[in-house]
């Protein structure tokens, strides 16, 4: 039942925060609210529980890293929130409630071991979202919100597709063998699925899910959603929702791992990782809006969660280091670039200089987030990049290693020069003293998640460590 | 051709029936229609194990598909004052074409693939393949928001003709979430639809394109 509450709990906050008369009561709510579900989840995580509904809902070793990351990222996310009031349009009614909905959505795609669950699940966290991308309420955001909400829709409708297919493959009507991860992995029967049919069914699931991730050519709705949303819903898209999507897609990867098609699967895996990191990194150089730039970012840093996967070997583990980092980082980043753009009103980059000296912690954040983001020791993406990197060597997949390299050079080349140009400068004596000292709420979150990227780029600690050996095991990977 | 053929061969007609029309009431009534013979489907299919819960689900069915989503549409086109056209991108006849051409490609694939189907519905799968065809195509080809949910509709619709291959083996209770799933979605569109007719006056997708690279 514990399972149960976790889905419950934000869904219930959800429906409570729309009953609440003002926007400071639901703001409280908010706060209160991620801290009850993050105690809840430590509880849980420390604990263990038992599945829940039949098996349907279970926590395995992929499932707990993505449940602890989301959890975070919200609790993060709704202490920033608190300086809402600043970017003008305040808090207002919808946005709460989609937010503990959204939460409430993802929560339910880590805990789902039935593949229909995940389905429904996916699906709903689309329809949580949609209204948070649509909140400046203007002709770019309804824009946005359209493109997300109908792309991403359709995609997904595939992944339904893909998973009748799973059915199919499993025998349809005639078989008494349930869609759930543990009887077709753990339990062995996915080795009597049918092959084609199952490799038809990974297809759409890829096609479907990899919508929903953002992966290349399937990628159009990402920057546009990720860059109208406000800071907090930019935060959790990037930093959790594409994780959750990947979760997904890891499912399906289980299944083809688990009925010997596990290098058709890692072929496209491959592909399709290569091919979103040198198209984002075609995008992000010379990119004109620094919010669409971190969008781009979040394709390519995907690519390389794909990629990976696809390696195998101590590419798996360091592709779940990489998920969770990125989730830190880009977090960071997108709440930093709510930060900047409350204060200089625009998103283009060369609207914005000086960042350093007008808000010199965020300044300071933005450009340690960045550092962060593009694989610079001391933080933790450095080291989940260098073991990708050393899968690929360790296999001799040089063609691999050069196109990787490559991409993650160009991707730094130019964010590096829009970063900096932004951070450094003098801006003006009037904008100086124009520009009030920046909240505790604006600053404290994302300090919070530059701290834990720095850590795991120092040290991992045990159970964390203990947990991602085995989710790469549970992917086929080296322990 | 036994009553199972009748209703699906009805579902076919129906979706070309929905690019056919130039009316965008028409095309709603028409996808109202198809869901109706849709929540029919099952009954007929298992009607030697018709249970309560069956019965109880193909009337749930054919109230959300049949009746509250096409009244959700109506009612946001009705506030948001769209006119009654469709707008093709191409035109009737060249897309009603192409639509004969896709559902003979999707019937010709359908016998191809290795699907076993319940007893007297040899025509499942090229129906929901086919519908699922016409619906992609109605997303692509017509320019207004509220046609392109329809084509979203029309593809679900396929995909659930499709997943009718399976019933027993995916939960009763997993199906009420997926369609409870795009209940939702068509709520969330429709509202989305009330704001695009605000914002730009008309409803046009081909005016949202300010963003890009």
């Amino acid at each position: 039942m514990a399972l149960l509450a976790l889905v419950l709990l934000p869904a219930v906050l959800g429906l409570l925060a729309l009953a609440l008369p003002g926007s400071g009561a639901r703001r409280a709510l908010l706060v209160g609210g991620a801290l009850l579900q993050g105690a809840l989840v430590t509880v849980v995580l420390r604990d263990g529980a038992p599945p829940a509904l039949g098996g349907w809902l279970a926590l395995d070793a992929l499932g707990t890293l993505f449940l602890g990351t989301t959890t975070l990222l919200f609790v993060v996310v709704a202490l920033h929130a608190q300086a809402g009031v600043r970017g003008g349009a305040g808090v207002e009614r919808a946005f709460v409630p989609c937010l503990f909905w959204f939460l409430a959505a993802m929560t339910l795609v880590t805990l789902s071991q039935h593949l229909g669950v995940l389905w429904v699940a996916v699906e709903a966290t689309t329809l949580a979202s949609a209204p948070l991308v649509y909140h400046n309420r203007d002709a770019h955001a309804l824009e946005a919100a359209w493109k997300y909400l109908l792309l991403c829709s359709v995609g997904i409708a595939l992944a339904l597709l893909g998973t009748f297919l799973v059915a199919l493959a499993a025998g349809g009507a005639r078989s008494a063998v349930p869609l759930t991860l543990d009887a077709l992995v753990r339990q062995g029967h996915a080795g009597g699925l049918d092959p084609k049919l199952l490799a038809g069914a990974f297809v759409f699931l890829l096609v479907g899910y990899g919508t929903k991730m953002g992966l290349a050519p399937l990628h159009t709705w990402l920057p546009d959603a990720h860059s109208q949303a406000p800071a907090s819903a930019s935060a959790l898209l990037s930093g959790a929702l594409l994780s959750c999507a990947f979760l997904a897609l890891l499912r399906g990867w289980q299944l083809c791992q688990a009925a010997g098609l596990g290098p058709f699967a890692a072929r496209l895996f491959v592909f399709f990782g290569l091919l979103s990191m040198v198209l984002a990194a075609a995008f992000i150089v010379g990119q004109r809006d620094y919010k669409r730039l971190l969008a781009y970012s979040s394709m390519e840093h995907m690519g390389v969660l794909a990629l990976g996967v696809g390696v195998g070997g101590a590419a798996s583990y360091g592709a779940l280091l990489h998920a969770v980092n990125h989730s830190l980082a880009k977090g960071l980043l997108f709440l930093v670039a709510g930060n900047i753009l409350a204060v200089y009103g625009t998103r283009a980059t060369t609207g914005v200089r000086g960042v350093l000296r007008r808000l010199p912690l965020s300044g300071a954040l933005w450009l340690a987030g960045f550092f962060a983001l593009a694989g610079l020791p001391p933080f933790g993406l450095f080291v989940s990049e260098i073991t990708i990197l050393r899968g690929m060597v360790e296999q001799g997949r040089w063609w691999v290693v050069a196109l990787y390299l490559a991409a993650l050079a160009a991707v730094f080349a130019g964010m590096s020069s829009i970063v900096l140009r932004m951070a450094q400068g003098q801006p003006g004596e009037d904008e100086l003293r124009a520009t009030p000292p920046e909240p505790w709420s604006a600053t404290v979150p994302p300090l919070l998640l530059a701290a834990g990227v720095l850590l795991l780029g120092l040290w991992i600690p045990a159970p964390l460590d203990r947990l991602l050996h085995a989710a790469a095991v549970s992917l086929g990977g080296q322990p | 051709m036994g009553l199972i053929s009748l209703c699906l061969v009805l579902v076919v007609l129906l979706s070309v029936g929905v690019l056919a029309a130039s009316r965008l009431q028409t095309s709603i009534r028409l996808v109202a229609a198809q869901g109706v013979v849709l929540g029919l489907l099952p009954a007929l299919l298992h009607d030697r194990e018709l249970g309560v819960h069956l019965l109880v689900f193909a009337a749930g069915a054919i109230a959300v598909k049949g009746w509250l989503m096409p009244w959700l549409l109506l009612r946001a086109m009705r506030e948001a004052e769209v006119r009654r056209e469709v707008e093709p991108f191409i035109g009737f006849s060249a897309t009603l074409l192409l639509a004969g051409g896709l559902t003979g490609a999707a019937f010709l694939m359908a016998d191809e693939l290795p699907i076993p189907v319940p007893a007297d519905s040899q025509l499942l799968v090229g129906a929901a393949l086919s519908t699922l065809a016409i619906g992609a195509l109605v997303m692509v080809t017509r320019k207004k928001a509220v046609t392109q949910v329809l084509g979203y509709l029309l593809l679900e619709n396929g995909i659930y003709v499709f997943g009718q291959t399976l019933t027993g083996s995916v939960p009763e209770l997993v199906e009420l979430g997926i369609l409870l799933d795009v209940l939702a979605g068509v709520f969330v569109m429709g509202i989305a639809i009330f704001h695009i007719n605000r914002e730009f006056d008309h409803m046009s997708v081909p005016e949202l394109t300010a963003l890009r690279d």
